[in-house]
């Protein structure tokens, strides 16, 4: 950089310290009139039930200090890293090289997956969460489909989850049927609930769509909690068979596979079987979505959330696409519920509460919509980083909030928000987020 | 059974509660021929346009495609999507309406959703790769090259068609119509927002899908110069209802459109009718 450009810049940062005080002061009334009550005075129960109060005029005057200091540091920071106003606080080199990091990413993050067992074989902590991470990731890009492709706004995404947990766990327990069986079933019926799902909200756009949903997760989490005759009700259902390799099981028995290989039996055995499972369904999610996204299909779901009206004006049937996307991300989710029953050997209504559905949107939206890196990264942030934080008790919520928030900041359209063409002439170039449509419901 | 106009509108009305927008409308549309519906703004000139495209429901009226086999389709009966894939009248839009976050190949490929899916054996046999797909795909993007090449943006197939320049979007819009192969192709003012150049472009693309092609073409359209030079047939609506229709010379000579535009000031009319030419 030249002497004269880092004067004008110099000038121009000096020029704007009126404009940083008074907002920092603006934001220092704003807490004044905000902690004044809530901070400033202390009400208490007295001795005989009256009310006593007293004021904290020290911790009032301390918290503005502070919201006063915060702010001019924030609008520091804010003209250091970019120029103000700008939405995007990362420069372009910066957003260049990473795509082309996230070129290599990818494979390089599919085979230390396929490594993770052998690396971390006596972890047995490190393979659970594994497991579950490969969960989040499968149930991250079956939303895809409908949320990132379709663009359709699903927060009753946990429902087609119970579903397959509780098709496989019922079949399983009542007819004795195999997990190799019970699966496909378990995804068809997901894909039914979907387009049943699909029918009464097909008119249905942006914030109605998502309150319809909503209650559809929920309906569906009360039918399973109150029909105790097949469910179980609140108790749930226990005892699930685990699953078999290919017909062997996986115990201590003559049978057992360890037996049949001649190896000594240990129970990561099935921990280990159960990480390339979720893994191996994972990725049949992402390479059928791959695919999809490249047939007609896939281009008339993204179509549809770039504009609705030009589909139907090209003759694209609105009605069958929005169902077959609901129909599609539904049994995804019922594959990977199918799982989560045969893992856990019991579920009940608790595991399929809104909280599910709310993170499976959060890592679809922080992974960027559409991207299926992206939502493999963010699912490896929000569940992985939810255990790195353990040792913060009950501080680890707000490190979550803050952590997204920053995420927001930084990347509005997700950690990979450009979108990759399904096909090309000459050369596939990446599609600025800013020309992507985040569909409308 | 060429020989009849391949759309005719017979008393078409259409109301929006108590306004009436249509009323009583008949007018045909000649095969092969561009037809241009004028007037002036709020004429309900789209909403002839809505109803043909299925966008509305018409309260009243029958609007018949003749296709080249005999075959006969009522519009008024058919949904949204049917019109365009059964139909097939493929329409653009006053305010474009492009996929923006898709290239502009992209575009045209979308426009050939139904070819795709059959081939694509809905989806299923398209998914484990069957040959016969991947014909039709290369099939596919061969006619959206040849779109491209016409409208000269080939080299600009693998950009976002949110990024193209705003002349370049209208033509691609014309093109993505195009590409499901209509019979009757609807435009609503291809040509708003268009510079001198541009439009004379469009003139040219437009008279080579007539002329080429043989696809009918319906248009909506301001610019007098764009109407005037390529039109066949001119349909002249005010406040709903049809006032004239005849070659471009009879509706530029007559005064009951030339007081429709401009009130009843004939002369001063008349000069802008002439300047537009």
């Amino acid at each position: 950089m030249t002497a004269l450009s880092t004067e004008t810049t110099q000038a121009s940062r000096t020029a704007a310290i009126p404009f940083i005080l008074k907002k920092a002061f603006l934001s220092a009334c704003v807490a004044l009139v905000l902690f004044s009550l809530m901070i400033g005075i202390r009400t208490e129960a007295g001795p005989d039930g009256q009310l006593t109060w007293w004021t904290r005029l020290g911790d009032l005057a301390s918290i503005v200090g502070l919201v006063f200091g915060g702010s001019i540091v924030v609008e520091l920071l804010r003209q250091w890293i970019g120029p103000t106003g700008a939405e995007k606080l990362v420069p372009a080199p910066v957003q260049r090289s990473l795509s082309l990091a996230g070129r290599f990413l990818g494979p390089a993050l599919l085979v230390f997956t396929l490594l993770v067992p052998v690396i971390f074989y006596n972890q047995r902590y490190i393979l659970d969460l594994a497991i579950l991470v490969l969960t989040y990731v499968m149930l991250g890009w079956g939303l895809n489909v409908v949320v990132g492709l379709a663009g359709l706004l699903d927060l009753g995404y946990v429902a087609f989850y119970a579903v397959g947990a509780y098709s496989y766990a019922l079949l399983a327990t009542n007819f004795g049927w195999s997990f190799w069986v019970c699966l496909p079933l378990a995804g068809m019926l997901a894909a039914i609930w979907g387009a049943m799902l699909g029918f009464p909200v097909l008119r249905l756009r942006g914030d109605y769509l998502a309150i319809v949903t909503l209650a559809f997760g929920e309906i569906i989490r009360l039918v399973i909690l109150n029909w105790q005759d097949l469910t179980g009700g609140p108790n749930g259902v226990s005892g699930i068979p685990r699953p078999s390799f290919f017909g062997i099981p996986l115990d201590n028995s003559d049978d057992g596979l360890a037996a049949k290989l001649g190896i000594e039996y240990s129970p990561t055995h099935r921990i280990v079987f159960l990480f390339y499972l979720i893994l191996a369904l994972a990725l049949l999610t992402n390479w059928v979505t791959i695919r999809l996204r490249r047939l007609p299909i896939g281009r008339a779901w993204e179509a549809l959330r770039e504009d609705e009206v030009a589909c139907r004006a090209l003759g694209i049937n609105t009605t069958t696409t929005k169902l077959t996307a609901f129909a599609t991300g539904a049994m995804f989710g019922g594959f990977a519920g199918a799982f989560f029953a045969t893992r856990q050997g019991f579920i009940s209504p608790e595991s399929f509460t809104f909280q599910e559905s709310a993170l499976v949107l959060a890592i679809v939206v922080l992974g960027g919509m559409g991207s299926q890196l992206g939502v493999a990264l963010a699912a490896l942030t929000m569940i992985g980083g939810f255990e790195l934080f353990r040792g913060l008790e009950t501080y680890r919520m707000l490190v979550f909030g803050m952590a997204m928030v920053l995420i927001m900041i930084w990347r509005p359209r997700g950690i990979i928000g450009h979108r990759a063409p399904t096909v090309y002439l000459t050369k596939a170039q990446a599609i600025s987020s800013d020309l992507v449509k985040e569909g409308h419901g | 059974m060429s020989g009849e106009p391949i759309l005719s509108v017979d008393r078409l009305t259409m109301r929006f509660g108590g306004i009436i927008a249509v009323q009583d409308l008949s007018f045909a549309a000649e095969r092969k021929k561009i037809t241009a519906l004028i007037g002036p703004n709020g004429a309900g000139k789209t909403t002839v346009f809505n109803c043909i495209t299925g966008f509305y429901k018409p309260t009243g009226g029958a609007i018949r495609l003749n296709h080249d086999d005999g075959r006969q389709s009522a519009l008024e009966r058919l949904n949204d999507f049917r019109i365009a894939k059964q139909a097939k009248v493929a329409r653009t839009f006053q305010n474009i309406r492009l996929f923006p976050g898709m290239t502009a190949l992209e575009n045209l490929m979308v426009a050939q959703h139904n070819t795709l899916m059959r081939a694509s054996g809905f989806t299923f046999l398209g998914l484990i790769g069957v040959p016969t797909y991947r014909d039709a795909e290369k099939r596919a993007i061969a006619l959206a090259s040849d779109w491209l090449k016409r409208i000269n943006l080939l080299d600009r197939a693998d950009d976002a068609a949110g990024n193209l320049a705003y002349g370049d979007q209208r033509r691609l819009e014309i093109a993505r119509a195009m590409c499901t192969e209509p019979a009757l192709l609807c435009l609503d003012e291809p040509a708003a927002g268009l510079n001198a150049r541009e439009s004379a472009a469009l003139s040219e693309l437009l008279q080579s899908i007539r002329g080429e092609l043989g696809t009918s073409i319906l248009l909506i359209e301001h610019d007098m110069s764009v109407v005037m030079e390529i039109s066949d047939h001119i349909v002249v609506m005010d406040h709903g209802v049809k006032i004239a229709q005849g070659t471009p010379r009879e509706v530029r000579d007559d005064p009951k459109v030339i007081a429709a535009y401009l009130g009843t000031d004939e002369e001063e009319a008349a000069a802008v009718m002439e300047g537009g030419s």
